[in-house]
C-alpha cells in the first residue's frame, strides 16, 4: 500500500453525466443539503426582518422589508453593560487569542500523535489513555483547579494562560487525530527513512508533515471553531480588556431581561461564525493538495 | 498595567493624596437595553470623580457569571467591584477574607438610617461588619392583568386572586389562556411563592422559608397553596412558552389573562407602550394582602493589596448609594431605591405603589436572604416537574415538606 | 532489524523490542507536554474534584469531610435518574446516527462529485456556529405554531403534528435533530480524510474481483478506516458526556426536567446551586460509567493478542488499584487514617505488578 501516486477523490468514478448513479447521487445530496441549509436560511431571513415582523411569527416567510439594521447593531451598536461598540470590540482579541492557540495546540498534538504512532516509549500508551480519558470531563468542573494552577505558575489573568489552556484541552482529541492519522500512514516510508539515518525531527518534518495535511485541515477546523467559539476560558482566564468577541456575543444573546431581539441574536451569531466559515472553505482546496504532496514525497 | 499601578500606588504614598485616579474593573451581569442604560448611570457617576470604569459585564447571572467572578477572586487577580445578589450567597467568600470590610464607609454615611427596609443591610452584615452595598429592590410580589383579554371575556378585571380564579372558566371559553407561565423551574418556583404568602398567609410563609419548618410546610396552610398550585397549573397549560418575557408578551397582547411575575415584568410594558390602568393592572400580593418580597442587587468589593484601589473601593461604596445616583440608576433599572429619602415623584403608577408598600414597612425579607442557592434549585427543579406533569398535590408537598426539612 | 520493529502499530506489540529509557531521547522529550497535561492537568484536576466531592463544599471548595452524603443524595434526585436515562437514549442514537451519516456523506462526497467543495462547506457549517442560537434556530422551526408543523399544515395537511420540543416523551429527539445536525459535518470531514488515504489500487482490485461498491466499502473499506472510525467515535461520544449548551439553549431541560442531561446537573449544582460537593459527586460519577465506557475501547486498541479473561482480570486489577489509590489521596487529604486504604492500594498495586509479569510472559510462550 506504497503508491499513492494520485491526486483527489480515491472512490470509484461514475462513468455517465446522467447515469441513474447519477441522478440518484446529486438527487440524494441535494435533499440532504435541504435539511443542512434549512436553519441556516431561517437563520438570514431573520436577521434581515424588523421586530414587529418577527412578532408576526411566520419563521420561513421571507421578510416583506429588508432591514440591514441588524447586522448593524450586532457588528457596532449592541450594548454590552455600558460599551455600545458590538461584536467589534472584541473582534481582534479573537484573533490574537486564535492564533497563537491553534498553532500552539496543533504543533504540540500533531508531534504527539507521531511519537505516539511511530516512536512508542514504555508508558506512552498509559499517558495516552489518560488524555483520551480527558477528552471526556466536562470543562466546567476543571475551572477552579485550573485557577489554582494557574495562579501558581502566575499566568492567571494573562493572554499566555489561556493559550495554554486552550492547548491542554485541545490536546486529547488532536493528539488521536495525528496518532490514528500516522498510524495509517505506510509503513515503508518511515523504515526507508530510518535506514538512510533520518531522526525524530527529519522524519516529522521531511516525511510525515507533508503527507498529512488533510489530517492539519481536520484538526484547523476543529481548533478554529473551538477556540474561536469558546466564551468560559476566554472570560475566565482573562480581562475585559482582552474579552474575546464571545463574550459579547454572550452577552447579545444571553441577556435575562428586557425584549430579546432575535435578529440581533442572529446577525450576531453568523458574524461570529463567518471567521470559522470562511477557513472552512478555504481548507477545502487544501484536502486535495495534501495528497498532491504526499504523492511527490512518496 | 501592573507597573503602572505599582508606580502610582508609590506616587500616592509619597504625596498621601487619595484623590488621584484610580482604573477600577467592575464585574456586573446587566446587559440587557434597561439594565445597560441603569449601568450606565453608574458608571458616568464614577468617571465624573476624576476615576475610570472598567466596564466587566457577563450575561446570565447564577450559572455564567458567577464562576467567573468566584475565579478571578480565588485566582488571586481580582476585579475591584462585583455584583452579587445580596444574602447568603456572598458569606463564604467574606469568611475566607476575600471581601473588603466596608463598615467604616457605612458608618460615615450613615447607612444604618436611610437604607429601608433595614433587612436590606442586614443582608450585607456578617459578625456586625458590613460587606457589601445594596443598590435596589425587586419583589417578586406582582401579578400582572390584560385589561384586553378580561374585556374580551366580558369580566371586570379581578381585583384579586379569589375573582381571578373565578374568571378563568370564562377566560378560557373565551380563548385566552388565563394564566401566562413561562416553563422555567425559577418562574413556577416564583409564582407558588407570591401564593403562598397570599393563600397560606405570612406567618406560615415565614415559618417555612425563614425558620424552616417542615411540619408547617406538611400542614393544611400549605396543603391549600399546593391546591391551588394544581388550579393554577391547569389555567397555565396552554401556555407553550419558556422565557418569562415572552409570557408576558401574551399578557400584554391580551391573550393571556393574567401573569405572576415580578415587578421587572413593569420594563416589558413600557417597552410595547402599555400604560398601567388603562392597559392593564399590576397587583401587589396577589390583591390579598399588599406586601413586598425585598430581594435585590448589591455590590461587593474583593480586597486588594493596593492602598490606592482599595480607598478607591471604597469611594465607589459610598457613590453607588448617594442620593442622585440611586434615583437615575433605579428610575432606569424600573427598581426600588434603598433608601426611603429620595423623590421618586417621576416614578410610574405601578412603582409609587410599590414605593408605597415600602413606606408603610409592608415587607418579607426575600428568598436569597432564606434559604440557600442549594435548596433553591432543589425546591425548583421539583417545582418544574411539578407544573410540567401531573403530580398531585399530596406527593408535590410531601416531596416539599422532605427538602425544607433537609434546608440548610 | 530493530529500526523497524521501532513503529509498532499496536501497543502489545511493544512487548516485542527492547526498551530503554535513553533509546530514541527526542521522542521522549517531545512527548513532555503530554505528559505533563496528562499527569498535572487531567490526573490531578480529576484528583481534585473527586476528593472535593467527598466533601460539603457549597460556594468555595473546602475540605470538610462529609463522607459518601453527596453521592447518597445524588442518586436519590429524581433530576440526576431522568438525566442519566436521556443521556443514555441520545447517545446511543446521536452515535449511531452521526456516524452513519458522517460516513454516508463522506463517501458520496469522495465519488468525484461536481461541487465536492461545496457540499463540503454546505455539511460542514452548522459546525461553527454556536451551540445558543443553533438551539434558537433549531427551537424555532420545531414551533408548532409558527414552524415546520404550521408550514405543513399551510400546505392543505390539516392533522400534520410534529411538536417534539413540548412533548416530555419526544423532547430528546427534537435535541437529537439539531445535535446531528450541527456535529455531523466534523465525522464527515474526518471520514472524508480518511478515505483519501485509502489507496486507489484497493478500488481497482476491489473492480477486477467483481466486487460490487457498496460491498467494497463494507467489506474492504471500513475494515481499513478503523482508526478513523475510533477517532470519530471518540470525538462524537465526549461530545455526547458534555451535552449542555445545546439543552441550554433549545429546551432549558423543558418541559419540567424531562429534557436534564448529567453535564447540566453538574454544572447547575456547582454553580447555580453553589454546592460544589453535589456537582463534584456527580461528575465523578460520569467520569467513573466514561472509564467503565471505554474498556471496550481499550481492548480493541491494547489488548491484542490477550486473552479475554486474562484482559478483564487485568482491567479488574487496574481499577482495584486505581481506588486504592483514590482512596489513598481522599484520606490523606481529609487527614483520616491512612492504614486501610494505603494497606489496600499497596495489595492492589502489587497483585497487578505480578499479573501483569505473568500476562506478557503467556503472551509470549503462546
Amino acid at each position: 500500500m506504497a503508491d499513492i501516486a494520485m491526486t483527489g477523490p480515491r472512490g470509484p468514478k461514475p462513468k455517465k453525466r446522467f447515469s441513474r448513479t447519477n441522478i440518484f447521487l446529486y438527487g440524494t445530496l441535494i435533499m440532504i443539503s435541504m435539511y443542512y441549509l434549512l436553519p441556516l436560511y431561517v437563520m438570514i431571513v431573520t436577521s434581515l426582518k424588523g421586530m414587529p415582523e418577527i412578532r408576526l411569527g411566520n419563521v420561513f416567510g421571507p421578510p416583506l422589508e429588508i432591514t440591514y439594521e441588524p447586522w448593524v447593531k450586532a457588528w457596532s451598536e449592541a450594548c454590552t453593560g455600558v460599551n455600545c461598540d458590538g461584536l467589534s470590540r472584541g473582534f481582534w482579541n479573537s484573533v490574537n487569542i486564535l492564533i497563537p492557540s491553534v498553532v500552539l495546540s496543533i504543533a504540540i498534538a500533531s508531534v504527539n500523535g507521531y511519537a505516539l504512532s511511530n516512536w512508542k516509549f514504555k508508558g506512552s500508551e498509559v499517558f495516552f489513555t489518560i488524555l483520551i480519558l480527558g477528552a471526556f470531563i466536562p470543562y466546567q468542573t476543571m475551572i477552579y483547579p485550573i485557577v489554582i494552577m494557574l495562579r501558581e505558575i502566575g499566568l492567571m489573568g494573562d493572554l499566555g494562560g489561556l493559550v495554554l489552556v486552550h492547548s491542554v484541552f485541545g490536546m486529547p482529541i488532536l493528539t488521536l487525530l495525528f496518532r490514528n492519522y500516522f498510524t495509517s500512514v505506510p509503513e515503508e516510508l518511515f523504515k526507508a527513512a530510518r535506514v538512510d539515518g533520518a531522526g525524530f525531527w527529519r522524519i516529522y518534518f521531511q516525511i510525515m508533515l507533508p503527507m498529512a495535511l488533510p489530517i492539519f485541515v481536520v484538526a484547523v477546523i476543529l481548533q478554529v471553531t473551538g477556540i474561536w467559539n469558546d466564551f468560559l476560558f476566554g472570560v475566565i482566564y482573562t480581562k475585559p480588556a482582552t474579552y474575546p468577541m464571545t463574550v459579547q456575543l454572550n452577552n447579545i444573546v444571553n441577556s435575562v431581561q428586557g425584549v430579546k431581539e432575535y435578529n440581533v441574536n442572529m446577525a450576531a451569531t453568523l458574524l461570529t461564525g463567518l471567521v470559522p466559515l470562511v477557513i472552512y472553505f478555504l481548507s477545502g482546496k487544501l484536502f486535495v493538495r495534501g495528497i498532491a504532496a504526499g504523492a511527490v514525497k512518496g | 498595567m501592573k507597573l503602572t499601578t505599582k508606580l502610582l500606588a508609590a506616587t500616592a504614598m509619597v504625596s498621601a493624596s487619595a484623590a488621584s485616579a484610580v482604573e477600577l474593573e467592575v464585574t456586573h451581569w446587566w446587559t440587557s437595553g434597561g439594565e445597560a442604560a441603569a449601568v450606565s448611570e453608574f458608571a458616568a457617576a464614577w468617571n465624573a470623580t476624576g476615576n475610570t470604569w472598567v466596564d466587566g459585564a457577563i450575561a446570565g447571572s447564577g450559572g455564567t457569571a458567577r464562576p467567573i467572578i468566584i475565579s478571578r477572586i480565588l485566582g488571586g487577580d481580582p476585579m475591584g467591584a462585583t455584583q452579587l445578589n445580596h444574602g447568603r450567597q456572598a458569606e463564604e467568600l467574606i469568611e475566607a477574607g476575600l471581601m473588603l470590610d466596608l463598615t467604616d464607609v457605612a458608618e460615615a454615611g450613615n447607612w444604618a438610617d436611610i437604607v429601608n427596609p433595614s433587612s436590606l443591610l442586614e443582608g450585607c452584615t456578617l459578625d456586625g461588619k458590613i460587606y457589601c452595598v445594596p443598590v435596589n429592590i425587586h419583589s417578586f410580589q406582582w401579578m400582572w392583568l390584560s385589561h384586553q383579554a378580561f374585556a374580551d371575556a366580558g369580566l371586570d378585571v379581578p381585583t384579586n386572586w379569589d375573582e381571578f380564579t373565578a374568571s378563568a372558566d370564562a377566560l378560557e371559553a373565551a380563548g385566552k389562556v388565563p394564566l401566562a407561565m413561562g416553563q422555567q423551574g425559577w418562574q413556577q418556583n416564583g409564582a407558588f411563592g407570591v401564593m403562598a404568602v397570599a393563600i397560606a398567609g405570612q406567618d406560615a410563609w415565614l415559618a417555612v422559608n425563614a425558620d424552616k419548618n417542615a411540619d408547617v410546610a406538611a400542614g393544611p396552610e400549605y396543603a391549600k397553596v399546593f391546591e391551588a398550585a394544581v388550579a393554577a397549573r391547569a389555567m397555565a397549560a396552554n401556555t407553550n412558552v419558556q422565557d418569562w418575557n415572552q409570557a408576558t408578551n401574551m399578557v400584554i397582547t391580551g391573550e393571556a389573562g393574567a401573569q405572576i411575575m415580578g415587578d421587572w415584568a413593569q420594563g416589558e410594558f413600557s417597552v410595547a407602550g402599555s400604560v398601567a390602568g388603562t392597559d392593564y393592572t399590576c397587583l401587589p400580593g396577589l390583591g390579598v394582602n399588599e406586601i413586598l418580597d425585598t430581594g435585590g442587587d448589591a455590590f461587593y468589593f474583593p480586597v486588594n493589596d493596593d492602598p490606592e484601589i482599595t480607598a478607591a473601593q471604597k469611594e465607589l461604596a459610598a457613590l453607588l448609594i448617594s442620593p442622585e445616583v440611586q434615583v437615575s440608576f433605579n428610575l432606569a433599572k424600573g427598581s426600588l431605591p434603598v433608601r426611603g429619602d429620595i423623590d421618586m415623584s417621576t416614578a410610574n403608577d405601578c412603582m409609587q405603589k410599590g414605593l408605597e408598600i415600602l413606606a408603610a414597612g409592608n415587607v418579607l425579607p426575600s428568598g436569597d436572604q432564606n434559604l440557600s442557592a442549594d435548596t433553591t434549585t432543589q425546591i425548583e427543579d421539583l417545582m418544574a416537574e411539578f407544573w410540567s406533569g401531573d403530580m398531585s398535590a399530596a406527593d408535590a408537598q410531601t416531596r416539599y415538606a422532605a427538602l425544607i426539612a433537609s434546608a440548610d | 532489524m530493530s529500526v523497524v520493529e521501532d513503529r509498532s502499530l499496536q501497543g502489545a506489540a511493544g512487548a516485542k523490542r527492547p526498551i530503554r529509557l535513553f533509546r530514541n531521547p527526542m521522542a521522549k522529550i517531545a512527548s513532555i507536554p503530554m505528559i505533563l497535561t496528562a499527569m498535572v492537568v487531567f490526573v490531578g484536576g480529576t484528583l481534585w474534584t473527586v476528593v472535593h466531592s467527598f466533601s460539603g463544599s457549597k460556594l468555595l471548595p473546602r475540605l470538610n469531610w462529609v463522607g459518601f452524603d453527596q453521592y447518597e443524595r445524588l442518586w436519590e434526585t429524581p433530576r440526576w435518574l431522568i438525566s442519566i436515562s436521556n443521556l443514555a437514549l441520545y447517545g446511543i442514537c446521536s452515535l449511531i446516527l452521526t456516524l452513519t451519516i458522517g460516513f454516508v456523506l463522506a463517501a458520496l462526497l469522495d465519488r468525484k462529485i461536481r461541487g465536492e467543495g461545496v457540499f463540503r462547506t454546505i455539511f460542514l457549517y452548522p459546525f461553527a456556529l454556536s451551540f445558543v442560537v443553533t438551539g434558537i434556530a433549531w427551537q424555532w422551526i420545531l414551533n408548532p405554531d409558527f414552524g415546520l408543523q404550521n408550514l405543513v399544515r399551510e400546505w392543505g395537511w390539516e392533522s400534520f403534528v410534529f411538536n417534539p420540543l413540548n412533548d416530555p416523551d419526544t423532547v430528546m429527539f427534537g435535541l437529537l435533530i439539531a445535535g446531528i445536525w450541527q456535529g455531523s459535518g466534523l465525522i464527515m470531514c474526518i471520514m472524508l480524510a480518511g478515505l483519501r488515504g485509502i489507496d486507489e489500487d484497493i478500488w481497482k482490485a476491489a473492480r477486477v474481483d467483481g466486487i460490487g461498491t457498496v460491498k467494497t466499502y463494507i467489506r474492504i473499506v471500513i475494515p481499513m478506516m478503523r482508526p478513523v472510525f475510533i477517532t470519530s467515535l471518540v470525538l462524537i461520544a465526549s461530545g455526547i458526556i458534555k451535552l449542555y449548551d445545546l439543552v441550554v439553549a433549545q429546551t432549558n431541560g423543558g418541559p419540567g426536567i424531562s429534557s436534564e442531561v448529567p453535564a447540566k446537573y453538574v454544572i447547575e449544582y456547582m454553580f447555580r446551586a453553589q454546592n460544589l460537593g453535589q456537582g463534584f459527586a456527580a461528575s465523578t460519577m460520569m467520569l467513573v460509567s466514561v472509564v467503565i465506557i471505554l474498556i471496550p475501547w481499550a481492548y480493541l486498541e491494547f489488548g491484542k493478542g490477550m486473552r479475554i479473561m486474562h484482559f478483564l482480570g487485568m482491567i479488574a486489577l487496574v481499577l482495584l488499584t486505581l481506588a486504592g489509590f483514590v482512596a489513598v489521596v481522599v484520606a490523606w487529604s481529609f487527614s483520616l487514617s491512612l492504614l486501610l486504604p494505603l494497606v489496600g492500594f499497596l495489595i492492589c498495586a502489587g497483585a497487578l505488578t505480578a499479573y501483569l509479569r505473568f500476562v506478557k510472559g503467556h503472551i509470549q510462550h503462546g
